[in-house]
């Protein structure tokens, strides 16, 4: 790993310096860790007074309870649909933005503030649009002839939470999308238009192939929020229903382990959990390691 | 622009337009919620332009809350989120500009290992690992206290990483220069590598204060005692209330002013906000 | 920096002064799942039992839904920062009694502290139900409740239907629901809550038909889910039936949240859920008048409805207190079973009156024939003999299992699932849940 070529000498220090960062992470993320792991061998009543170990059975339980493989599945519905969208509308408004000249700024900052607005309280502004009572939108869509109820119906019920999910990720995947226009030569694209290429040729040949770096990250950063942050996002909407239809994994561990009390098979649930963010991590490193040369 | 087209104008003034409703709208319709009267919203549509209740709502919730709902006062619940975004924030940059120095301006034993206990932070979200760690802040009798809601959420490999990226590129020559002037490594890191990276806990400082003040799930966990909660969790107390009982003018009041402060600083410091988002996620 | 530091450390101190004066007092933590109406009378209670002595303070607080505060509270148990009082709905009454390191059974801490506990004075199906195996009562009756319907005279009205005549079968309720609908007087006829307490337990009470084995899981851990008979699934047949008609509205899993504001807005015309919703049901029908009447039944299944069954919480008092908590505890539950206490409450919120002496004091106020329709839900609770089907639900886990039932309910909505289809799913599903908490216990 990369260091100074002229380092300080002192033995203890760096040690003092990362006591604080390590202690953290040991005592908080670590450790706690590992416990999930042990319980996600065993067995336990809700108040803790028994616990037996009982090796593989969570796990067991889990692959062939056909909620939880739902669960997986819904997951990959709401994390590529919710990737899709955001990314696709912010790259229209990132295009558009970059195209305008004087009222650039304004644009920007009216599209970027959601990205500071918590997930719960984007599925609180949405879950009161859709407010069956005396929300805009079941007003709407009545009148428009579109028979909506995400109370009973598991598609609009995603539907919903994957519109909210979206709308909150636009600002950021807009952000870098900008960054990454800016970043292509004006050169290439005035010697495209001299050979007589129009706008849209010229944006499919030329800029999104360039962009493919950012598209790329954010892919993968969008996965990573659709299925990790978006807990509370849940919690304020659907609280996974109706019969799970969006219950994504994280709200399930919660779910299971929180409320249900089944500590073992929550923390069993955690440690799949977890090899997914390491995968994802993964991936997102090697691709850094490249970036960082372009 | 390359090329004058008024129709290729219009479509992409268009587009943006539509883009802010999109943004827009949900809060707009938000804020003339918070506006009305609690019986507003009991049959029909929702009002679609305000009402004359604004001032009310916003005093009743700052100053009262609704307890049967377990909502403080808005105003204490905005203050401890205050506390917590802010030290999260200071806390992240402090311990991590400490590691991040360690990292790059010294030689030791167990260094590589370091670096991976620290960048594997990334790899352990607090949603998979919920139960064992509220376990681990009960036994350190951290539970309804600011230290409980704020010092399991500091580590932070991004923000090691951007200091480490930072200070790889800080010239060698600057710190033999330092050492030929007799500093020692805290006196160099005082006097010259904090103000050289000023600009960069900036930028962090605005991401990192959004991160802690829009945190649920932590909040929700370990605190049960009302004088903690955050303004983010506690919302979702009301708004689950006010589905039995239509109460949005409160719950969306209440809302509001959970939105409104780290819209600000996003708006305010837009361009710290665009730096430290683009950098730390690299 | 400095800046930060100072306003930090201002913010700090702010919140700190902010806490409360605990000087001398003993201070008793409540919680509670009481919103709204029913929290404002809550805590009501604990100011007057503050301001009757000087030596406690029962301290209220909200924790969200029922299972939101019994989980709250076990976490915070396993954590060691449980709340000296807990209240629990009767569906946690078997996951708490089975968990006997961690409550502190009334009984003995009434007579532990000295103070006065008499068993025969509580209403006959609420000490049926929250006894355990040797007949003693683990916690306190606070606040107990049975379904009831509610229904918008007005609308009746408007549907050509007399206003005081409610219908009293199932058959009666949808012809009277279409015709409503067909009146153009409402857009739907009715909506519920608690589907799992009211449409599927309760039901199974009053037309006799057992919920699980040995005697509906009082018998002990080795019960099994056995509401998948033909009686339930006629009633989710009908409820899926008049659901795609219009005639039902679904107003949500678990309390049915979405309900009340369908009822209030004069959307559908007849709503049940528990008899304590009559607060909130009488503050918010401002526009409308109100009529009340006991739950439908298939007359021809039975012609003798049963008693319906007990819902609503009782307090528990968590273990891992200093005795000074509990002689407050103790005397904080003497407080509340006084005829007073407890008529006040239960004219307000709707609840039952726990205790003979307060349904007495009732009487005496006259306050059942001022208020028609107040004494319905006692009327129905306490009619007929029970059976071993009609004394209620006592199941490990019920929680978990009310909400698989929800979620059958909702796939059998959504068309995904046949009543019958559901209801076996449901029972199958609920049965892992039982053997789970079977398994966990022993």
């Amino acid at each position: 790993m990369q260091a100074k070529r002229t380092i300080f000498p002192n033995k203890i220090l760096p040690y003092m310096l990362l006591v604080p960062q390590l202690a953290v992470t040991l005592i908080f993320f670590i450790w706690p860790a590992l416990q999930a792991l042990k319980s996600s061998f065993e067995r336990e009543d809700p108040f803790g007074f028994h616990t037996t170990f009982v090796w593989f059975e969570n796990y067991r339980r889990l692959f062939i309870d056909p909620n939880y493989v739902g669960s997986l599945s819904k997951t990959a519905v709401f994390a590529f649909s919710v990737t899709v969208l955001s990314m696709t509308l912010a790259l229209v408004l990132a295009v558009a933005v970059n195209r305008v000249l004087r009222t650039n700024r304004l644009y920007t900052t009216l599209l970027v503030w959601p990205y500071a607005v918590a997930p719960v309280v984007v599925g609180i502004l949405w879950w009161f649009m859709f407010n069956p009572t005396i929300g805009i939108a079941p007003y709407l869509l009545r009148a428009a002839g579109v028979d909506w109820n995400h109370r009973i119906d598991g598609t609009d019920a995603m539907i919903l939470v994957i519109i909210a999910a979206s709308w909150k990720q636009i600002s950021y995947n807009f952000l870098f999308f900008v960054a990454g226009l800016q970043s292509v030569p004006q050169s290439l694209i005035e010697a495209a238009a001299i050979d007589g290429a129009g706008p849209f040729k010229r944006f499919w040949t030329i800029v999104f192939p360039l962009l493919s770096p950012t598209t790329f990250f954010l892919l993968i950063v969008n996965m990573n929020y659709a299925m990790f942050d978006t807990f509370g996002l849940i919690d304020a909407t659907t609280q996974g229903g109706p019969a799970q239809a969006t219950n994504i994994l994280v709200y399930k561990v919660y779910t299971d382990g929180f409320i249900g009390l089944n500590i073992g098979s929550s923390s069993a649930q955690s440690v799949v959990l977890m090899i997914i963010v390491i995968a994802l991590t993964a991936i997102q490193f090697r691709y850094v390691e490249r970036r960082v040369q372009y | 622009m390359i090329e004058n087209r008024p129709f290729l104008a219009f479509l992409t003034h268009l587009v943006l337009i539509i883009g802010v409703v999109i943004v827009v709208f949900p809060v707009y319709l938000a804020f003339v919620a918070s506006t009305h009267g609690s019986g507003d919203f009991m049959r029909g549509l929702v009002p679609l332009l305000p009402g004359p209740h604004l001032l009310e709502n916003y005093g009743f919730m700052l100053n009262e809350g609704i307890s049967t709902a377990g909502a403080p006062p808005l105003s204490i619940m905005l203050l401890n989120s205050l506390v917590m975004a802010i030290s999260i924030a200071v806390g992240k940059i402090a311990i991590s500009i400490l590691s991040a120095y360690a990292i790059v301006f010294f030689k030791f034993p167990f260094r590589l290992l370091a670096f991976w206990i620290i960048f594997i932070t990334l790899m352990l979200p607090v949603e998979v690992r919920i139960i064992p760690t509220f376990k681990v802040v009960a036994d350190l009798g951290m539970l309804n206290s600011y230290p409980g809601l704020i010092i399991p959420l500091i580590a932070s490999a991004t923000a090691t990483f951007l200091f480490r990226q930072f200070f790889l590129t800080v010239p060698d020559e600057l710190m033999e220069a330092a050492r030929v002037d007799g500093a020692g490594p805290m006196k160099f890191f005082r006097d010259i590598l904090l103000p050289l990276s000023r600009t960069n806990i900036a930028a962090l400082f605005v991401i990192l204060f959004i991160y802690g003040w829009v945190q649920y799930l932590w909040p929700l966990l370990v605190t049960t005692d009302s004088r903690y909660y955050t303004v983010v969790m506690g919302i979702k107390r009301l708004a689950a209330t006010a589905d039995a009982e239509p109460q949005w003018n409160f719950v969306m009041a209440a809302v509001i002013l959970a939105m409104l402060p780290p819209v600000l600083v996003v708006i305010l410091m837009q361009r710290l906000f665009v730096k430290g988002l683009v950098e730390t996620e690299k | 920096m400095k800046k930060l530091a100072l306003l930090l450390s201002t913010g700090v101190i702010a919140a700190l002064a902010h806490a409360p004066n605990v000087a001398a007092q003993t201070e008793i933590a409540w919680w509670h799942a009481m919103d709204a109406e029913l929290g404002k009378k809550l805590e009501e209670i604990a100011n007057g039992f503050n301001e009757s002595q000087s030596e406690f303070k029962v301290v209220p607080s909200y924790k969200g839904t029922y299972p939101e505060t019994l989980t709250a509270a076990i976490a915070a148990f396993r954590a060691n920062e449980q709340p000296a009082i807990v209240q629990v709905f009767e569906v946690g009454t078997g996951t708490m009694m089975a968990a006997k390191g961690a409550v502190y059974p009334v009984y003995q801490l009434m007579a532990d502290n000295g103070e006065p506990w008499d068993p025969a004075g509580f209403l006959a199906p609420v000490t049926g139900y929250y006894s355990d195996t040797d007949g003693n009562i683990l916690s306190m009756p606070f606040n107990s409740s049975t379904p009831i319907m509610y229904y918008n005279k007005d609308v009746f009205e408007a549907a050509g239907l007399d206003r005081e005549t409610p219908p009293k079968t199932w058959a009666e309720l949808e012809a009277m629901s279409r015709q409503i609908m067909e009146s153009g007087a409402a857009p739907c006829g009715f909506t519920s809550g608690w589907i799992t307490w009211v449409q599927t337990e309760n039901l199974s009470a009053i037309h006799d038909q057992p919920y699980g084995t040995l005697e509906n899981g009082f018998g002990g851990l080795g019960t099994e889910f056995t509401f998948n008979g033909p009686v339930q699934v006629k009633h989710w047949d009908n409820l899926k039936k008049w659901a795609d008609e219009g005639l039902f509205e679904y107003g949500g899993p678990v309390g049915g949240g979405d309900a009340p504001p369908k009822f209030y807005a004069q959307e559908c015309a007849i709503y049940m859920n528990s008899s304590a919703s009559r607060a909130g049901v009488i503050n918010n029908s401002k526009e409308f008048e109100v009529g009340f009447a006991p739950l439908p039944y298939y007359d021809d299944v039975t012609t003798d409805p049963k008693n319906s069954i007990i819902g609503g919480a009782t307090l528990w008092a968590l273990n891992g207190k200093d005795p000074e908590v509990y002689k407050g505890v103790a005397q904080f539950f003497t407080y509340l079973s006084q005829p007073e206490v407890q008529a006040s409450w239960h004219q307000f919120t709707g609840y039952l009156p726990i205790t003979n002496a307060a349904y007495e004091l009732g009487q005496e106020q006259n306050y059942y024939a001022d208020n028609p329709g107040s004494d319905i839900a006692i009327q129905q609770i306490t009619r007929g003999t029970p059976t071993a089907n009609s004394k209620g639900v006592r199941f490990g886990n019920l929680t978990q299992a009310r909400t698989v039932v929800d979620e059958e309910f909702e796939a059998m909505l959504a068309g995904t699932k046949t009543a019958q289809e559901a209801l076996d799913a449901a029972v199958e599903r609920g049965n892992q849940i039982l053997r789970d908490f079977e398994a966990a216990n022993q």
